[in-house]
Formats: C-alpha cells, sequence, structure tokens
C-alpha cells in the first residue's frame, strides 16, 4: 500500500481536490492527472465525477482519455474505483444526453423515475444508508448504520444482479455500491462520508487485487 | 433510510464570518476556517458559504476562500454569492464545493440556470430565493440584499426555476433572517407543495424544535439556519445537534 501510487483521473469535471485530500488522509502517494503515461503507471486508479455525463465523456474523448482509461483498466488490469459520475460513467449507456459510457459494466443510468410525494425528491441529495446482505472486500467493517452522501438525480440500472455490492433505497432500491472484480463504483461521495466512505476508501486501497480473473 | 439534512448557513464579509437580522445590520462571529474546524468535529451535515458583499460588488465569492475551506471541510458544502458565469462555476466546483447556490442571476435571468444545468447536472445547481413580506402581507420574491423584487409571486417564482433544471432550492424568508422566532410555515408549505424539486429551508429558526416541527409539517429535504448555529442569546456559540436520525425519528 505505501508503496502505492493513487492516480485521481483528471477529465476536467468537478471536484478533484476533496478526493485527492481525503485519499492522502489514508496514505500512499496521490496525484490527479489527465496524462496517459501517469495514468497508466498507476497502481490503483480513482475516476470521480460531479456534473453531466455526456459533458463528461466528451471531456473524456476529447482529452483522448477513454482509450487510455481501457488499456488501463481492461488490459493492465489496474484496480480501478469510480465515485459518482464516475461510477456512472463505467456503464453502457445514460439517459443524461443520451450518451455512451465506457461500457465495462452491462449496466444502464436512467433518471429517477418516481412522481416526488413527501421528502423523497429528485435529485437524491443528502444522507442514505446501504443495504447488503453478502460481504464484498469493498463493505469490511462498513455497518448498516453507516450514512452516505448522495447528490444525483440518475442512478445504475444493472442487468446483471452479480454486480451489486449493495443498495440504497430512494423511493425504490438501486445499486448504490458495484464490482467487477478489480472495477468498483460507488454512487455515493465516500470522501464526503466521514467515517463510512472512510472505510470504502481504506478498503478500496488496501485490497490486493493480486488475482484479478473475470 | 433517507434522512433531512441539517445546514449551517454561513454568511462571508470581507472573508469574514457574519450574521445579519432582516437582511440589515451584520455582527461578526468569527474566523470562518475557524468555523469550518469546528463544524467538522461537531458533524455537521454540510455548510453553506454565502458572501453576502459579492452580487452589489459585481464579482463572485473568492474561489481562493473556496479553496481554502475545502481543504479543511470534512463535510459536503455548497457556496454562493455574485455568481454569474459558468467559468465561475467551474472554478468553484474545482476548488472543492460540491454545490453553488445562485441568487440574484436566477431572478433577473433565469435562463442561466439551464444553462448550468446543461454543462454541471442538476445536482450541483441550487437557487436561493429570498422572499419579503411587504407591508401589505404580500410575499415578494427579492434579490440584491432584499433591494429589488421580481414579478412573479414566490410560487410561480419557483416552478420557473424547477422548469430550468435547477437541483435544490433554498427558501429564505428575510422577514424571519436572524429572528429565531421559527420558519415562516406557509411560505414554505406553498412553495414546497407547489414543485418536485428538493426545498431547504432557510430564515426563522431559532431552538431544534423549530427544525423538527417544520420537518413534520412541510416536505424539506433541509433545514438550514444562521443564528441557530452561531449565536446563543447575544453571543457567539458554535452549536449544531447530535444524533440526526433520531432527532427527526427516522
Amino acid at each position: 500500500m505505501l508503496n502505492d501510487k493513487i492516480v485521481v483521473v483528471d477529465y476536467g469535471m468537478g471536484n478533484l481536490h476533496s478526493v485527492v485530500k481525503s485519499l492522502s488522509r489514508l496514505g500512499g502517494e496521490v496525484l490527479s492527472s489527465s496524462d496517459a503515461d501517469i495514468i497508466l503507471s498507476a497502481s490503483k486508479l480513482i475516476l470521480p465525477g460531479v456534473g453531466h455525463f455526456a459533458k463528461a465523456m466528451e471531456n473524456i474523448q476529447s482529452l483522448s482519455l477513454d482509450a487510455v482509461l481501457h488499456q488501463a483498466v481492461l488490459e493492465n488490469k489496474i484496480p480501478v474505483l469510480g465515485i459518482c459520475l464516475g461510477m456512472q460513467l463505467m456503464s453502457q449507456y445514460s439517459e443524461e444526453g443520451q450518451q455512451k459510457g465506457l461500457g465495462w459494466f452491462d449496466a444502464n443510468v436512467v433518471r429517477f423515475d418516481f412522481r416526488s410525494t413527501d421528502h423523497l425528491r429528485i435529485p437524491h441529495m443528502g444522507w442514505n444508508q446501504l443495504s447488503f446482505s453478502d460481504p464484498h472486500p469493498m463493505l469490511i467493517d462498513v455497518d448498516l448504520s453507516d450514512e452516505f452522501y448522495f447528490v444525483h438525480a440518475y442512478h445504475w440500472q444493472c442487468n446483471n444482479a452479480a454486480y451489486t455490492v449493495a443498495n440504497t433505497n430512494y423511493s425504490y432500491p438501486f445499486a448504490s455500491a458495484v464490482a467487477r472484480s478489480h472495477i468498483w463504483g460507488v454512487q455515493f461521495h465516500p470522501e464526503k462520508s466521514r467515517m463510512g466512505g472512510e472505510k470504502i476508501l481504506r478498503n478500496f486501497l488496501f485490497h490486493r487485487f493480486e488475482d484479478v480473473t473475470e | 433510510m433517507y434522512r433531512p439534512r441539517i445546514i449551517p448557513v454561513l454568511l462571508l464579509k470581507k472573508q469574514a464570518l457574519v450574521k445579519t437580522k432582516q437582511f440589515g445590520k451584520s455582527i461578526y462571529i468569527g474566523d470562518p476556517i475557524n468555523a469550518v474546524h469546528i463544524f467538522n468535529e461537531l458533524m455537521a451535515d454540510e455548510l453553506v458559504f454565502l458572501d453576502i458583499d459579492a452580487s452589489r460588488e459585481k464579482r463572485s465569492i473568492s474561489p481562493q476562500f473556496v479553496k481554502k475551506v475545502g481543504e479543511e471541510a470534512r463535510m459536503p458544502f455548497a457556496v454562493g454569492g455574485g455568481i454569474n458565469s459558468i467559468s465561475a462555476i467551474k472554478s468553484l466546483l474545482q476548488a472543492g464545493a460540491e454545490k453553488v447556490v445562485i441568487g440574484k442571476e436566477a431572478a433577473t435571468n433565469p435562463e442561466f440556470i439551464r444553462a448550468c444545468t446543461e454543462t454541471y447536472g442538476s445536482s450541483s445547481i441550487v437557487v436561493c430565493m429570498d422572499v419579503k413580506q411587504t407591508w401589505s402581507g404580500k410575499q415578494k420574491v427579492c434579490y440584491l440584499n432584499a433591494n429589488k423584487i421580481i414579478p412573479q409571486d414566490p410560487v410561480q417564482y419557483a416552478q420557473l426555476i424547477e422548469s430550468m433544471g435547477a437541483g435544490e432550492i433554498i427558501i429564505q424568508s428575510v422577514t424571519r433572517d436572524g429572528m429565531r422566532t421559527g420558519y415562516d410555515l406557509s411560505l414554505l408549505q406553498s412553495v414546497a407543495l407547489s414543485v418536485q424539486t428538493p426545498i431547504v429551508a432557510l430564515g426563522g429558526a431559532g431552538t431544534i424544535h423549530h427544525l423538527i416541527d417544520t420537518y413534520h409539517q412541510v416536505p424539506v429535504n433541509g433545514l438550514a439556519a444562521g443564528s441557530l448555529f452561531v449565536l446563543k442569546g447575544n453571543g457567539v456559540l458554535i452549536t449544531y445537534p447530535t444524533n440526526t436520525r433520531s432527532l427527526f425519528s427516522i
């Protein structure tokens, strides 16, 4: 872990600062970059993101980062954690701007679909919890009572239930933490989620992704 | 389960923390970064920083200041004051804010909100509507430190803002600001029930019970306050409730 180089992928959308800061607090060398060589030399990657799906994909393409990310994650098997929009970008397609994603998961991103009544409104903004039954390295030490900070109007729709690590209920349950071997994603902001978030980040940083198999 | 947020709103004047009463004279509270440290310890859900001179001085809240907050804040935070361009939003989000709060520019040019949400998605874009009661008892939406009013009433304005895609609307009662007598429930009720966008109540909270009662009576997503979290009587004291979940019986 201590020799790890964590690279937060900078594709020009939002808030890299707090991600870098909370990872640095946990130890290890953390930097943000959009440089292909730096991304490819990372021991672990973070794909962050705040904002609009289609705009984010446009940015990634215009920086030619899509090919770099495919190479890093799919060929070189560098472990990656997608956060919020970053998790959404790992899907096939999003309704937000009708845009194709990186396609690392057989999942689509759809807008919350319910008529807002009472306190449940769209976007889903604020503190919520996870529900999970099966253990996963991402969830070590995570409690059902831990709170996580969410800010999103669109959510994952998994076509393969095996990807789901945890769900969150907001009018209905949706996949809020997902994984496929070394590719992890969370819809909430672990860097803004106090102890619960710190556990998730720590689990990602300390997990040994040695035998990456599909 | 989802629960409402309790949000301290911190007012900035020349980079110092202040508190106003009915948007009038302000008193000095302290150093904003010091307040962030205390709210970290108290585990506040979220913070909002508003630079109350920025619009009048035709500038936005300082990205350098926001960066300093971003380096210290362990919780999500939103920033507002004089934001009237996409490039200003970009620099504030990059400086570490989760969300930006837009007041005057939304009131005078609602299409701006659509442009913002098309770039940043609705989740990062919050509109703060200031509402003051006139002598005749009518509620008017106002801007520029409550010196100017717009033609739409609060409900019409909230619906307009919603149609532009804003992710959240802060309803701030100018009349109740700093009064600590409770939120304007009828204002909150009328607006919250006319839109589906998340609503944050602001202006008037003086006790924790004001927060709890409002949550149970109005479908709000956030309960924000200034005085409640920075003053005790006439003295400065930074406080924050513990165990929010049980407070709301969630």
